[in-house]
């Protein structure tokens, strides 16, 4: 589609339309993702799950800049996304701490970016995120000293600190134990609800899931497509353990193991 | 009781230096081929009060760290960018990687053709022994930084001199450390070559100490001046390189 003919979506941050991604491997040319189209509106949280090889971490990076689309496009607002940029932050799978700083200056090293603010304004920034992901009083200690919890929780506060429009999560729970994994999903949720932030999360688990967004996208792989798209209409704060919350996985789970047979038999 | 860690190293000492002093003392050997400790001592004490070791010293230590200066700030912007362009790798880092095996002595013929036996000529050497370690550690573990901090910091707005001065330096800090610590081993080394093998007519360093107690048949003072360059390798150690990364080991957690 030619940028001439794009409808932008005035209600959505993101939209993405017919995009395309395709990698050469080794065995030939993978077409990652085909055809994506796809509005992110402004204050939702969207939750892109599938199996691995669906495309959803390429999703991420092309949302994110890092990565380019092979067909089609992507808008931020009116703005097409082509590198990264402090408008899109990206939460990642590791914590991506910098070992060489301490907790409060990884969360100073965007907002030192934003030339628009004296250092004093950047300094109670970062507190008031520290406080809020619940590490005021660890400012000074370095990442290897904090648990991996509270890593992912300092680079959740240096996501939120530069006030992106978009925060952007690749899998950013999947490394944890599930206690703390079950605090930050309350961490993350009141943070959404207060703050009214636009989040994409991209995500295996389909019970995270559907205790974190509000609309589900499932991708099936080979190649990634957009299979589906659940409601989430449960009110928050959603617990992981909710009953409620458990027959809306299963639902989930059961249409993306009836497209994977199905696609299977496509193949036989 | 447990004896303190000290003991046992202060008493093989005593014993070696002790057992070598009677050795000598008792003419098993000729001491002017194998002088006594207390006559090393003597030499180390006479030439500390002459003045004559101390500015052998300074000479020496004053090449080394011009030298070695030389030899880093040359050699970080250069390994930078061999990581960062890829023809410059295929070239100079490729030639870099050949040139460190090269021992440095191997550069004083040249160097005397080139400059003459002046401090250039030392320096040139030390300079050549320094860089390649320095060029080909930076090259590497610049290389080697984690994507992920790139991808990390590039989203928060990072790039250019703000990435390579806030994100790759640091992040590659460790590998250039030890890259320093090995270029100046390399560059002590050569400097020491070089003044031994060539008379340098503006200064007489350690190396000239070492080469005239040779000629005069001087053993005490080829071993005295022996000692001093271990101890002048083993504090700069001490003193510069084992506290910087033993800091930067702990602050980071490895």
């Amino acid at each position: 589609m030619t940028p001439a003919s794009y409808k932008a979506n005035p209600l959505a941050a993101l939209t993405l339309r017919n995009v395309t991604k395709r990698f050469n491997g080794a065995a030939g040319c993978v077409t990652a993702l085909d055809d994506i189209t796809l509005d992110v509106k402004e204050g939702e949280f969207l939750v892109l799950v599938g199996p691995s090889g669906c495309g959803k971490s390429t999703l991420l990076s092309l949302l994110a800049g890092l990565d380019q689309v092979d067909e089609g496009a992507i808008r931020l607002g009116d703005e097409p996304v082509r590198s990264p940029g402090r408008d899109r932050l990206v939460m990642f799978q590791q914590d991506a701490l910098f070992p060489w700083l301490n907790a409060l200056e990884n969360v100073m090293f965007g907002l030192r970016l934003k030339p628009d603010l004296t250092e004093a304004e950047r300094l109670e920034s970062a507190r008031y995120y520290l406080s809020l992901v619940g590490l005021a009083d660890k400012e000074k200690a370095r990442p290897h000293e904090l648990s991996g919890g509270m890593r992912q929780r300092v680079a959740l506060a240096r996501s939120l600190a530069p006030n992106p429009r978009v925060l952007l999560m690749d899998e950013p729970f999947s490394a944890l134990d599930a206690l703390t994994r079950d605090q930050l999903y309350r961490d993350i949720q009141d943070i959404f609800t207060k703050r009214k932030k636009t989040i994409v999360l991209v995500t295996h688990n389909i019970r995270e899931a559907v205790c974190l967004g509000d609309r589900v996208v499932l991708l099936s792989p080979n190649p990634g497509r957009i299979r589906q798209i659940f409601d989430i209409k449960l009110p928050r704060p959603r617990r992981i353990n909710d009953p409620e919350l458990a027959s809306l996985a299963a639902e989930v789970t059961d249409a993306l193991s009836s497209h994977l047979s199905s696609s299977q038999e496509g193949l036989a | 009781m447990k004896l303190p860690r000290f003991v046992i190293p202060t008493l093989v000492a005593v014993i070696f230096l002790g057992g070598w002093e009677w050795f000598v003392r008792a003419e098993h050997v000729n001491d002017v081929l194998v002088p006594a400790p207390s006559q090393i001592l003597k030499w180390f004490w006479d030439s500390l009060l002459n003045g004559e070791l101390l500015s052998a010293t300074w000479v020496t230590m004053r090449r080394l760290i011009i030298g070695f200066a030389i030899g880093a700030a040359l050699g970080v912007p250069l390994g930078a960018l061999c990581a960062r362009v890829r023809w410059i790798r295929d070239t100079l880092g490729v030639l870099a990687l050949g040139l460190q095996t090269l021992p440095s002595v191997c550069w004083v013929p040249l160097a005397l053709l080139w400059f003459g036996q002046e401090e250039s000529a030392v320096l040139f050497v030390v300079v050549m022994g320094t860089i390649w370690a320095v060029v080909i550690a930076v090259q590497e573990s610049v290389l080697n930084v984690q994507p992920l901090y790139l991808r990390a910091a590039m989203t928060m707005g990072s790039k250019g001199w703000h990435l390579w001065l806030r994100v790759i330096f640091p992040a590659a800090l460790p590998g250039i450390l030890s890259g320093m610590k090995q270029g100046w081993a390399f560059a002590w080394r050569s400097l020491m070559a070089a003044e031994i093998f060539v008379v340098i007519l503006t200064g007489f360093g350690l190396g000239s100490l070492l080469h005239a107690g040779r000629e005069l048949l001087r053993m005490d003072q080829v071993m005295g001046v022996m000692t001093v360059v271990v101890l002048v390798g083993l504090l700069a150690d001490l003193i510069f390189f084992s506290p910087l990364e033993r800091w930067l080991r702990r602050s980071r957690g490895l």
